[in-house]
């Protein structure tokens, strides 16, 4: 098989091939790193790659695979790793300058699962600088580009993972999810992306940004493959104290195209001023689709505290972050400044240089609503306005089986665009960041396009209804071919 | 709105976080600027509304105390920026 045609391979595609020995995990592998070497000058999609390694892991893979009974989905096939997930073997710059030289003494949970499976690591991918933004552009390394329009951005923040799935550098990703940064680039580099529902899977060796709102998920081409990324990630973990340990079903097998008799709402809080025309004729082509297919859909869903997601994430997430990063004082990893005359300046000095301007500025912002004075009136409210939005999904989900939204106002914009206006580049999650304050899964597939550049469309579910989801999108994607539409490069 | 550069630098010592006199004025506007947007949340009664501390339902979770292992002293020393005599080294806190 031409490596053309390897690059293209889903999970499930590759996964039949390996099993029928028509092609081995090193091809597999080969055709993965040489797709990398022949674009990646282009789309600055990855931080490290480890050749050597992975094609030694794939050797090993087809050694396993030629007795082996049984083969697991993800067995012999090559993943890229968003540079947040902390793995032994490859350093984790978690995109700063902060973590250049790190390299954690362990594997997260995620990465030994995919291990388990005989998955194949080929490297980490780029991001914004530790998962704060929305179109990789604040990564301390160098920007991702779109491979739809090489001078717009891919979103972010797990921006290098969406071009990696979406260009062939890897048959799929994992990235992370804070407000939207898989959803968000999912969207614009059309591929499929889901964030699971808080505490499905485990955040152990996740650098934290925000922990009450991180989570891990699949990005890949198509929806099988995310049910199967799925299948290998979620669950207990015991190192996780905020994963949950409901039983974890088999997430392929609500994959059937059919959605007759499902209510869905389209809640009116979710097309912003500034969606654009084509965002919203994409949407009601899509909308169109699935009542074809038999949904039932109601264009009269409100939510309305929505329109308050936007201010209590700006509160919630920085006073997050603010905590979390406080941990890097150069002492025990990472950058260091030695060019001090006592600890607090030399605190002080690791931290100016270590991080760059959007990490400094969440920091900054989350500090302010902490601090003594502001803490009841920022704070506290965004937690009670969390309660409200948490509630206004229970009641939704009371009436409606998922809601369809837009996953970004927009098509995907310039690089330097919206650098010097940060309330510009935060409005790229105004349609993302209500889900993770909710705490529910969502997923991003591809649902369009406006000329060449993507529009993804955002289902979202009940607490730990990602079956559900995954069967709309199914559905969804069985009878379009969105998904198919691959980017020249 | 502007926040004043003395509040800024405030902010900046309680974080821990050196700035530079220009970044003291480029935040002094852009964080009032994100703050009018915060400003939002007053318009929502939350009047008998308890913070969400947890948005899934899980309490008190519990492990057995058992022996385990644990990581090497080299492993955990490895990233350190400065050592001595297996320590991580730090400035001097106490003149």
């Amino acid at each position: 098989m031409a490596d053309k045609e390897l690059t293209r391979l889903t999970i499930h595609e590759a996964h039949q091939l390996l099993k029928q020995r028509q092609i081995s995990s090193v091809e597999l592998t080969k055709a993965a790193l040489k797709r990398i070497s022949d674009v990646e000058s282009k789309v600055h999609a990855c931080l490290a790659i480890v050749e050597d390694g992975a094609l030694e892991e794939a050797e090993r893979a087809d050694e396993y695979m030629r007795t082996a009974e049984d083969v697991a989905p993800l067995t012999g096939i090559p993943a890229l790793i968003k540079d947040v997930i902390c793995t032994r073997a490859i350093r984790t710059t978690c995109g700063s300058r902060m973590l250049e030289e790190f390299v954690s003494p362990y594997d997260a949970t995620v990465i030994e699962r995919l291990k388990a499976q005989k998955a194949i690591i080929v490297g980490k991918t780029n991001m914004d600088e530790f998962a704060m933004g929305s179109s990789n552009e604040h990564s301390a390394f160098f920007p991702t580009r779109n491979p739809w329009d090489l001078s717009r951005v891919p979103g972010g923040s797990s921006g290098g993972s969406a071009v990696a799935v979406s260009t062939g550098e890897a048959v799929y990703a994992l990235g992370s999810d804070t407000g939207g940064s898989i959803r968000q680039p999912a969207g614009f580099c059309s591929v499929v992306g889901l964030k699971p529902t808080y505490g499905r899977v485990s955040r152990y060796g996740l650098i934290a940004f925000a922990s009450s709102l991180d989570q891990i998920g699949p990005m890949t081409r198509d929806v099988t493959d995310c049910a199967l990324v799925m299948n290998a990630i979620a669950g207990h973990d015991s190192r996780d104290s905020t994963s949950v340990p409901h039983p974890v079903p088999d997430y392929t097998r609500q994959l059937i195209a059919d959605i007759k008799g499902l209510k869905l709402g389209v809640p009116r809080e979710y097309l912003v001023e500034g969606t654009q025309d084509e965002v919203r004729a994409a949407l009601e082509t899509a909308i169109e689709k699935l009542r074809e297919l038999g949904a039932e859909i109601d264009r009269e869903a409100t939510l309305p505290y929505t329109k308050y997601a936007l201010a209590a994430f700006h509160v919630l997430a920085p006073s997050e972050a603010s905590a979390n990063l406080a941990r890097y004082d150069g002492v025990k990893y990472g950058f260091s400044e030695a060019d001090a005359t006592n600890v607090i300046e030399a605190t002080a000095k690791t931290r100016q240089f270590g991080f760059g301007p959007e990490v400094k500025r969440r920091i900054m912002l989350g500090t302010y609503a902490l601090s003594a004075g502001y803490h009841e009136a920022h704070y506290l409210k965004a937690q009670k306005v969390r309660t409200l939005i948490k509630e206004e999904f229970d009641r939704a989900f009371e009436e409606y089986d998922a809601l369809i939204t837009p996953t970004s106002p927009t098509v995907p914009f310039k690089l330097g665009e919206r650098m010097d206006d940060p309330m510009q580049m935060y409005l790229a999650d105004v349609c993302t960041l209500p889900i993770n304050i909710g705490g529910v899964p969502a997923i991003s597939i591809p649902a369009g396009f406006a000329g060449d550049l993507p529009i993804g469309m955002q289902i979202i579910g009940r607490p730990f209804g990602e079956e559900q989801i995954l069967r709309i999108a199914f559905a969804f994607e069985q009878a379009t071919d969105w998904h198919k539409r691959t980017p020249e490069l | 709105m502007k926040l004043s550069n003395d509040l800024v630098r405030h902010i900046a010592s309680l974080a821990c976080l050196g700035l530079s006199e220009e970044e003291v004025e480029r935040f002094s506007l852009q964080l009032a600027h994100i703050l009018d947007n915060v400003e939002l949340l007053g318009q929502v009664d939350t009047t008998g509304v308890p913070p969400a501390t947890h948005i899934v339902p899980l309490q008190n979770v519990l492990r057995a105390d058992e022996v385990s292992g644990s990581y090497s002293q080299a492993d955990i020393l490895a990233n350190a920026p400065r050592l001595a005599e297996k320590c991580f080294k730090v400035q001097t806190i106490l003149e």
